[in-house]
């Protein structure tokens, strides 16, 4: 399933139309550029010039020149300078870098597991429901519209280590605590994930709840007068029926979990002891984190090879659920 | 039957058959459910926003000091007042508002004029362009932060570096390959005889796109503007890079230090601020949101 296909209006075109839409408008013999102008090649083109400036200059110049740089050396003052590979075998280098790959997996991996099956549930529950959908739904998505930098930052508020923090306010009440949540190694990257997990859960509820409405209601009917019972429906029907849905979230997920930089940077600024160390944050600090000016070159580079193994990545999951999602 | 029946004829018919929900355990175990997610999400959702609102016009001590009590030792509603002039949230504010409203001018521009010709006038070279735009879609956003930076501190061609300047914010919120690909399946499936007959009464491509294509366009408009507005509003990194003069900054990149320059109660007021619009702006136009149509930037972590 694709984004762009939940069009509101969007409607199935009669055959005849289709026919029609292929044959293209304004194709006519363009013999000389006098008459490709007369015939209205010009104003198109045109009307094609903001998108042409604003895609070339902000992203077309930007993603050839992200190669270009990790193979040079450059600092803004001096004419770049080409380095070769060096750029790549500072970044390999880096003791860093096992780290920060190490505390990206980890935390992509407790992403999937508090942000998975839990909008998953949630969406099943909701589509259950006679009445207050929207109630629900809006509540599941309010969090997502939160700025991220206020999310961070009051949760930071709530991560307050001492007993008198709102969280460990809380848990005192049962008699836990006071924990010291980003203030320790072992449970920073834990926190930092709940609250990703609370700002993002409630987008994936909303995907999975379209995805459900388009179940075939036929389906459960021919369950239902074959006896099955409610948890075999949703075992052997919902779940199947929502896979390539499921499939699609997850590695959307893991893709933009290898990207999380905001809470690390605004939680822990990697700390303690480099424990929230992500790979982008690895790239902030090699091109702007030095105040003398930065290593654009080795950020290029890293950022080049994360995109690279995104990538790899991707293929080798849609090629191994291909099987599964179409069954 | 009944059950079903009151429910209305455009009502999902889900996976509890309606023999199932006319049994009682049934329902009771379904209805339990569905109350425990009620109470978890008022808790989860809404409980930290509540507490941000309580705790914006509570004195700093009792937050400080109990931070889940309610109102101990009576309200502070001038942390708001001091939030908005003393530490200038209100400025902030406005630069947002401003950066906002750019980005979301230059994304409509774009996606439109760009939508427009690759959908109804088709010129020869609109598929290397489409095929480009959907190469844009697979490119993480992180290859693009470096080179970006430099392109905006020494940008070739021109002599000045856009540094403070706002079109470095705005220029390239434009150039959002969703935005454009929405647009265009938008435009992909209205009928095409539209177009036709108003090319045979004389319409040329310019009143096409202003009298047919713009007025058609209004909800997948809607759909764009309402998520170019949101993006800008929760955008951090980008203008923390590109706006060094802090009278420049939006609030999203002046909240961390406002929050080391003044005390919790007011700092928590500003940040009530900076999360206002966007939820007001949510309860208003809920539709685009809940509809799942913003699966490509939604899904993060």
């Amino acid at each position: 399933m694709s984004a762009v296909d939940a069009i509101p209006g969007e409607s199935t075109t009669p055959p005849a139309a289709a026919a029609l839409r292929e044959a293209d408008l304004w194709r006519r013999p363009r013999r000389t550029p006098l008459t490709w102008a007369r015939s209205g090649g010009l104003t198109t083109l045109l009307l094609i010039l903001p998108m042409l400036l604003v895609f070339g200059a902000f992203s077309w110049y930007p993603i050839v020149q992200t190669v270009i740089m990790s193979l040079q050396s450059t600092n803004l003052v001096d004419p770049p300078t080409w380095v070769g590979l060096d750029n790549f075998r500072t970044v390999l280098e880096d003791p860093l870098l096992p780290k920060a790959i190490e505390n990206t997996a980890y935390f992509a991996g407790l992403a999937l597991l508090f942000g998975y099956p839990i909008p998953l549930a949630a969406a099943v529950l909701m589509s259950e429901l006679r009445r207050f959908r929207g109630v629900y739904a809006t509540l599941v998505y309010l969090p997502v519209v939160i700025p991220p930098v206020v999310a961070v930052l009051l949760w930071k508020t709530f991560y307050d280590g001492s007993s008198a923090g709102a969280f460990n306010t809380v848990l005192g009440w049962v008699g836990l605590g006071p924990y010291p949540w980003l203030q320790s190694a072992s449970t920073a990257m834990p926190s930092l994930v709940l609250e990703a997990t609370w700002a993002n859960a409630g987008a994936t509820v909303i995907i999975y709840l379209a995805a459900l409405t388009s179940v075939n209601s036929e389906l459960y009917e021919a369950a239902s007068v074959d006896g099955a019972s409610l948890w075999r429906k949703v075992w052997h029907i919902t779940l199947p029926q929502l896979r390539g849905v499921l499939l699609v979230t997850m590695i959307l997920q893991i893709i933009a979990t290898a990207q999380v930089f905001l809470e690390p940077y605004l939680f822990t600024s990697g700390g303690p002891n480099n424990s929230t160390l992500t790979v982008l944050l690895l790239i902030y600090n090699y091109a702007f984190a030095n105040s003398l000016g930065g290593d654009y070159g080795s950020a290029a580079a890293l950022s080049l090879m994360l995109a690279a193994f995104l990538a790899v990545f991707s293929l080798v999951y849609l090629r191994l659920t291909r099987s599964w999602s179409t069954e | 039957m009944t059950r079903r029946r009151r429910r209305g004829a455009d009502a999902p018919v889900g996976v509890i058959s309606s023999i199932e929900w006319d049994r009682r355990r049934v329902r009771w175990a379904v209805g339990g459910a569905q109350l425990i997610l009620l109470v978890g999400l008022v808790v989860v959702g809404l409980g930290p926003i509540l507490w941000l609102a309580k705790s914006a016009i509570t004195p700093t001590a009792d937050t400080l000091s109990h931070p889940m009590s309610l109102f101990r030792n009576g309200t502070a509603w001038d942390n708001l007042s001091r939030a908005w002039s003393e530490v200038e949230v209100g400025r902030y504010f406005w630069n947002t508002v401003v950066l906002a409203i750019g980005s979301w001018l230059v994304q409509i521009l774009v996606a439109t004029t760009g939508g427009f010709v690759l959908s109804v006038l088709r010129p020869a070279y609109a598929r290397v362009l489409r095929a480009l735009l959907l190469l844009t879609l697979f490119v993480p956003a992180v290859v693009l932060l470096v080179p970006l930076y430099i392109e905006i501190v020494n940008p070739p061609l021109i002599d000045r570096s856009f540094v403070d300047s706002y079109w470095a914010i705005w220029l390239p919120a434009g150039a959002s390959a969703f935005n454009v690909i929405l647009v265009t399946r938008f435009f992909d499936n209205l009928p095409r005889e539209v177009f036709e007959a108003a090319r045979i009464d004389g319409a040329g491509p310019l009143r096409m796109f202003t009298a047919i294509a713009l007025p058609m366009s209004r909800p997948v408009l809607a759909v764009v503007s309402v998520f170019a507005v949101l993006a800008s509003w929760k955008d951090f990194l980008w203008p923390l890079l590109v706006l060094s003069d802090p009278d420049k900054q939006p609030l999203s990149v002046r909240l961390p230090t406002i929050q080391s320059q003044t005390e919790l109660g007011v700092f928590l007021a500003a940040m009530l601020i900076a999360c206002l619009v966007p939820i007001v702006g949510f309860l208003i136009f809920q539709r685009p949101f809940l509809r799942g149509t913003g699966l490509g930037g939604a899904v993060k972590g």
